[in-house]
């Protein structure tokens, strides 16, 4: 007769600090998640292969539907622009369409990636400090919105206008104070200086272009709603003074992005979910600041929100495998994953949460996150409290839908594919696994350098 | 390895060093590997006991082992912690 063998655990100690504050914290993450939308994070590695991104199409839906819903409720007319640079996957892309938004790029190719995906050249938004004139060309014969960064692209356009027969549909990008450090001033031109009011001037005594929008972006990760309201109440006020000495109206107010997600900045004692603003919050500052500047009900503007991280970050999630443990000299657990800050950029940022993706005791060790690279930058978390992980046991990370599938990069190793599971819980891939021909295919060797000897 | 003979241990995982006032917690696993040092089994009985109980293989056990009687030692521990480290 057999008996049945025991769930093995790696043997653990750990010393016990009484009256110290832990400086790990007083939460510990090693809650199993062994699920993502109803696919098991083994069958899930074990198809596509590890490390492996996962993106929630449901949760995409649902955090917009939350984030419309919060500034619908209280602003007539609102509209999502969908910020490529955060995450410009087609696939993701095209769930933000579907539900309505916009198009919000900034550079020429993301330009014509929001083309490819089928955007309307009208409800394409060009930000962004570099556009070249063929660039800008082929935005105003598509009517699209051009938000001027600085001097030089005002004249450039100017001279484009000129020659051609359409009218170029702008808006200017206005930096401004806050209230918050650091103030975003490299990017448009200044509020308080009277920079801005003078882009104004220059384009309405120009006969040729359109201003048709009044555009911001204060900062990033904004975690006082109240800058929001201070920035649309100035926006909101040279929307009413060019009301005043132009007799037109300003057809939209483009509130940018910059809205945090759950994640937790590193440094910050307490958790992202307990301190980021919700929706609703950002909601209120913002459309209390318009509602309250003095527009007639006829003459309110269209609300343009970019909002990018705080809608796709809860989406993504990274799953990865343990390649080994060891010990480092100070007698701390190292944990080495099969993923590192070159597929995972936004721990140079964050304290990812990272839960184990298998059953474990009640047993929890502290741990460093290394990753695979061969690199001493590559750490995911500098400390964290996890159950004793083994070899080839996986982990998810959580929250990284905003910025890893568009700033990461390929180094040292390949970068994974992507998954997106459907709302009817069935996993698509949407970006195969790198290959070594995806990398070399742009390579070209000169002909002398074809042959050697060893 | 030997472990000290006055350290304490309860059945929930507590072990308590009463020479330096230190307490540790260890897991089920480690409290079997502890009590078994402490009647004094060797490594290839700890091993073999292990391996008939439990869900795992050699390799897997050797490697962990190895780092939980390193941490034993680093923790003071064991009787031989010093002999051990040369």
């Amino acid at each position: 007769m057999t008996t049945k063998k025991l769930q093995y655990e790696r043997p653990v100690i750990q010393k016990l600090n009484t009256g110290v504050m832990n400086k790990f914290g007083t939460k510990t993450e090693y809650n199993p998640v062994t699920h993502i939308d109803n696919n098991s994070v083994k069958d899930l590695v074990e198809k596509f292969g590890s490390p492996l991104f996962v993106i929630s199409e449901k949760t995409i839906r649902d955090t917009y539907h939350n984030a419309n819903r919060a500034f619908k409720n209280r602003y007539p007319k609102v509209q999502f622009a969908w910020s490529y640079k955060t995450n410009y996957v087609n696939a993701v892309c095209n769930v933000f369409h579907q539900e309505g938004s916009w198009a919000e790029v900034v550079s020429g190719f993301e330009y014509k990636k929001a083309l490819q995906n089928g955007v309307p050249g009208n409800k394409i938004i060009f930000n962004g400090p570099d556009k070249s004139e063929d660039e800008l060309i082929l935005a105003i014969n598509n009517d699209s919105l051009i938000h001027i960064d600085h001097l030089d692209e005002l004249y450039l356009i100017k001279e484009i206008a000129n020659e051609s027969k359409k009218r170029p549909r702008v808006a200017i990008r206005v930096n401004m104070d806050t209230g918050i450090y650091p103030m975003w001033d490299r990017f448009g031109f200044n509020y308080e200086n009277g920079q801005a009011w003078d882009a104004i001037n220059k384009i309405m005594l120009n006969d040729k272009m359109d201003l048709v929008g009044l555009h911001s972006h204060i900062g990033t990760f904004m975690l006082a709603p109240s800058a929001y309201g201070i920035a649309a109440a100035k926006l909101s006020d040279l929307a009413l003074a060019i009301k005043k000495k132009y007799k037109k109206n300003i057809q939209y107010i483009d509130m940018g992005g910059g809205f945090a997600s759950k994640n937790t900045l590193k440094g910050s004692y307490l958790q992202g979910v307990d301190t980021s603003p919700t929706f609703d919050q950002f909601a209120e500052a913002i459309t209390t600041s318009i509602l309250n500047a003095g527009f007639t009900e006829t003459e309110l503007p269209l609300l343009v929100l970019e909002t990018g991280r705080a809608l796709i970050d809860d989406a993504g999630y990274l799953l990865g495998t343990v390649i080994s443990n060891k010990r480092l000299s100070d007698g701390r657990r190292a944990t080495i994953m099969d993923f590192g800050v070159n597929i995972l950029f936004t721990s140079f940022w964050y304290d990812h949460k990272i839960s184990p993706a298998q059953e474990f005791g009640q047993h929890t060790e502290d741990a460093v996150l290394y990753g695979p690279l061969c690199m001493n930058i590559d750490v995911i978390r500098e400390n964290i409290t996890l159950p004793p992980l083994m070899r080839n046991d996986h982990v998810v990370v959580h929250t990284v839908g905003a910025y890893n599938m568009t700033q990461w990069m390929q180094f040292i190793s390949l970068r994974p594919a992507i998954v997106m599971i459907d709302t009817k819980n069935e996993a698509h891939i949407i970006r195969k696994r790198e290959t070594l021909s995806s990398i070399e295919g742009d390579e070209v060797m000169p002909k002398h350098l074809k042959d050697f000897k060893l | 390895m030997k472990i000290k003979k006055n350290i304490a241990l309860s059945d929930s995982g507590f072990v308590f060093d009463p020479a330096t006032g230190d307490s540790f917690t260890t897991n089920p696993i480690g409290l079997e590997i502890i009590k078994m040092l402490k009647d004094g089994k060797n490594s290839q009985e700890i091993k073999t006991t292990i391996l008939k109980k439990y869900l795992t293989d050699e390799a897997t056990f050797e490697k962990d082992n190895y780092d939980f009687l390193n941490m034993l030692a680093k923790h003071r521990l064991t009787e031989d912690h010093e002999k051990e480290k040369n």
